[in-house]
């Protein structure tokens, strides 16, 4: 059973007219086995939040904590919160040149386990990750991301996550752009890897269609850069009736 | 990567000194005298390490004297048949393509008496790649060389001229390849750090003939390698590719041309470069030019560079100058950047420690070129000088913008 423990966290970005405050103050408390959804408006900050837990250097943390275990996260470089098990599904993936895509998965294997995987059940490992996900093995041989298709890099998101095997994922809207059935294979993948891992979720989304397949214990609705309020899936249908206007004229 | 146009503003107000000429009238002559020494504000010389390069421009006996700045590793060659006897100075075909473009060609042709003759049969198809190996025996050492590489029609093959040891080494590679032939050829330039290498490369492909020319350079202190390639028969096709890697002091120069002459040729044009270190240069100037009678031209030519930390310095400048209207396509881009900080962040947010990372990055940058020597052992010997240099880079701080 793990822990990850956000508190008061304050993250700002520079920018060309200066500091520009974008996290007010966040608190989170996710557990293993646990789905948490965070719903909110464009620009509620919540790749902010998804990127500052992945460490990504674009943003300052300017107060409050994030700990793993009790382990302080903000004092891990980018790859040591991997290796400590924090996954980010990216908004949006980022194309490598010349770098396949299964060297860039069997270094990251072997940076993660820290010895590399045996070759034998490596590669079968990655065939039956792929065929879950209805990836075509050729994948393998195209550089990452490269002139991959939106939907593409979201189910290559996935196969590093079930391939990875971490404690803590946060997904960035990973069902933007998926079509029906992909929606309904990486979610499948999701509750594949959460039942045989006890993964914790944090599970960032502008739809509920998603909900259906992944089942939230908790609902967070983020605006102005903090948490406005919080319930559990009935939240999420009534977000989808209402909208954001509440919050946002309550001036949170 | 981070893509931004390279502008070399600081040129582009020296043009007006320079007589605006088409790329194909560039005054040739077989006397160094008539070229007079550059000055450093030509048009070729203009971005040229010219303090470094100046043993180049004395014009010398080179050929008198025990020892020759060159040994001549031509075993491989003569024992697949393809050594020629050495030809004079009038003797075909030397001279049949070549034209010396500036100083230290024009003294390379007059001081070689006796040309080095590659040729492939007519007809012949040579399945393994062949390796010249052309050591320098000393820094201090200067060499002249004229060179013809000879594809007879029909003809298939591969060949490599690799460079290693110390010298001041002037070179003219004249390659001709007759009608029908498939002709590989690959400089590489593996020199020690304190060599200073110009080489005149000038090719011709002939109809239905096809050319790919590779420049991989590494090594060398100062290594100006220029290849112009006319694609002068119907249908001919050329593809000319290169890789440099530039280290702290290392300038890497070459001034590419493509001429579109004949109807319907094909031209691809590709060089990338990496750089790391303080006073780490490259130098790319990359001009097409298709011809008023080359209908159905397909062209085009890409410069693209790395610049790995602060310190080092890349000049990038593509030109494409039409001459008819009535092309296929033709197109040239030129990016110089930097690491890119997210995809930096997407292999270490998948566990991968930054140095592999970056690793990852320049292989994954220079691979395409790689990938298209097709000769295993320069293959597997650049795979092993990248490494080498990543190593040496490891401790430099990374650039902090992109362009330097
Ligand atoms: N480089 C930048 N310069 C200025 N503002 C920025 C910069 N990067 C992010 N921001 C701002 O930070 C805010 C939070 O952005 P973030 O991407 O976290 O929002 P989000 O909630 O994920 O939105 P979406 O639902 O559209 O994905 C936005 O207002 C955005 O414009
Ligand atoms: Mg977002």
């Amino acid at each position: 059973m793990s822990v990850l423990d956000i508190k008061d966290l304050r993250v700002s970005i520079e920018t060309e007219q200066g500091s520009k405050e974008i996290l007010r103050g966040v608190d989170l408390t996710i557990n293993s086995d646990e789905i948490h959804a965070i719903m909110g408006p464009n620009g509620s900050g919540k790749s902010t939040l998804a990127y500052t837990l992945a460490g990504h250097p674009r943003y300052t943390v300017d107060g409050g904590s994030i700990t793993l275990d009790g382990e302080d996260v903000l004092e891990m470089s980018v790859d040591e919160r991997a290796r400590a098990g924090l996954f980010l599904a990216m908004q949006y993936p980022v194309e490598i040149p010349g770098v396949t895509v299964s060297n860039f998965l069997r270094t990251a294997k072997t940076a993660i386990s820290g010895e590399a995987p045996r070759v034998r059940e490596w590669i079968g490992d990655v065939r039956g990750a792929m065929e879950k996900l209805r990836m075509d093995p050729s994948f393998g041989e195209r550089n990452v991301n490269e002139g991959f298709s939106g939907g593409e890099k979201k189910r290559h998101e996935i196969l590093q996550m079930e391939l990875l095997r971490p404690r803590f994922a946060v997904l960035d809207e990973t069902d933007s752009g998926l079509d029906v059935d992909a929606l309904r294979i990486v979610s499948e993948g999701v509750n594949r890897i959460k039942g045989e891992t006890g993964l914790g979720v944090l599970l960032i989304t502008h739809y509920t269609r998603i909900l259906r397949y992944i089942q939230p214990d908790h609902v967070h609705v983020f605006v102005n850069g903090r948490i406005a309020e919080q319930g559990g899936r009935e939240l999420a249908d009534r977000l989808e009736e209402e909208g954001y206007d509440r919050y946002l004229k309550a001036g949170v | 990567m981070t893509a931004t146009e390279t502008t070399p503003a600081h040129l582009a107000t020296e043009d007006r000194f320079v007589p605006i000429q088409t790329r194909s009238e560039r005054p040739t002559s077989f006397d160094p005298a008539d070229f007079g020494t550059p000055t450093g504000r030509e048009v070729n010389w203009r971005l040229s390490d010219l303090k470094r390069l100046a043993p180049l421009l004395v014009d010398e006996e080179t050929e008198t004297g025990a020892e020759p700045a060159i040994e001549y590793g031509l075993a491989e060659l003569e024992a697949a048949g393809l050594l020629v006897e050495s030809t004079g100075h009038d003797a075909a075909p030397r001279g049949e393509v070549f034209r010396p473009e500036d100083v230290v060609s024009a003294i390379a042709w007059k001081r070689c008496q006796n040309a080095l003759h590659i040729r492939l049969p007519e007809g012949q198809v040579q399945e393994q790649p062949v390796i010249a190996r052309l050591h320098g025996t000393g820094a201090d050492r200067h060499g002249n060389a004229h060179i013809v590489v000879e594809a007879m029609p029909g003809s298939v093959g591969t060949i490599v001229l690799h460079h290693s040891g110390s010298a001041r080494y002037a070179q003219n590679l004249e390659i001709i390849v007759r009608e029908g032939a498939r002709l590989t050829l690959v400089s590489v330039q593996d020199w020690q750090d304190d060599a200073v290498h110009a080489s005149a490369h000038q090719a011709v492909v002939g109809d239905g003939a096809y050319l790919k020319h590779m420049v991989v350079s590494f090594g060398g202190g100062v290594v100006r390698v220029n290849p112009s390639m006319r694609l002068a028969g119907h249908r001919a096709e050329g593809e000319m590719f290169g890789l440099s890697f530039s280290d702290s002091g290392q300038h890497i120069e070459s001034q590419v041309f493509m001429f579109h002459e004949g109807v319907e040729t094909r031209g691809d044009v590709l060089y990338k470069g990496a750089l790391q270190g303080e006073g780490a240069r490259s130098v790319w100037i990359g001009d097409v030019l298709i011809g008023q009678d080359a209908t159905g031209t397909d062209s085009y030519e890409k410069n693209q560079n790395l610049v790995l930390t602060d310190g080092a310095r890349a000049d990038s400048i593509p030109n494409l100058e039409i001459k008819t209207g009535d092309i296929a396509g033709a197109g040239h881009a030129s990016a110089t950047g930097r690491f890119d900080d997210e995809q930096l962040f997407y292999l270490q947010s998948r566990g991968i420690e930054e140095e592999e990372a970056r690793r990852l990055v320049v292989i994954g940058f220079l691979m395409e070129i790689v990938q298209k020597i097709g000769v295993p052992e320069i293959e597997e010997r650049l795979a092993e000088a990248i490494e080498e240099e990543l190593r040496r880079g490891a401790g430099l701080a990374p650039a902090s913008k992109a362009g330097a």
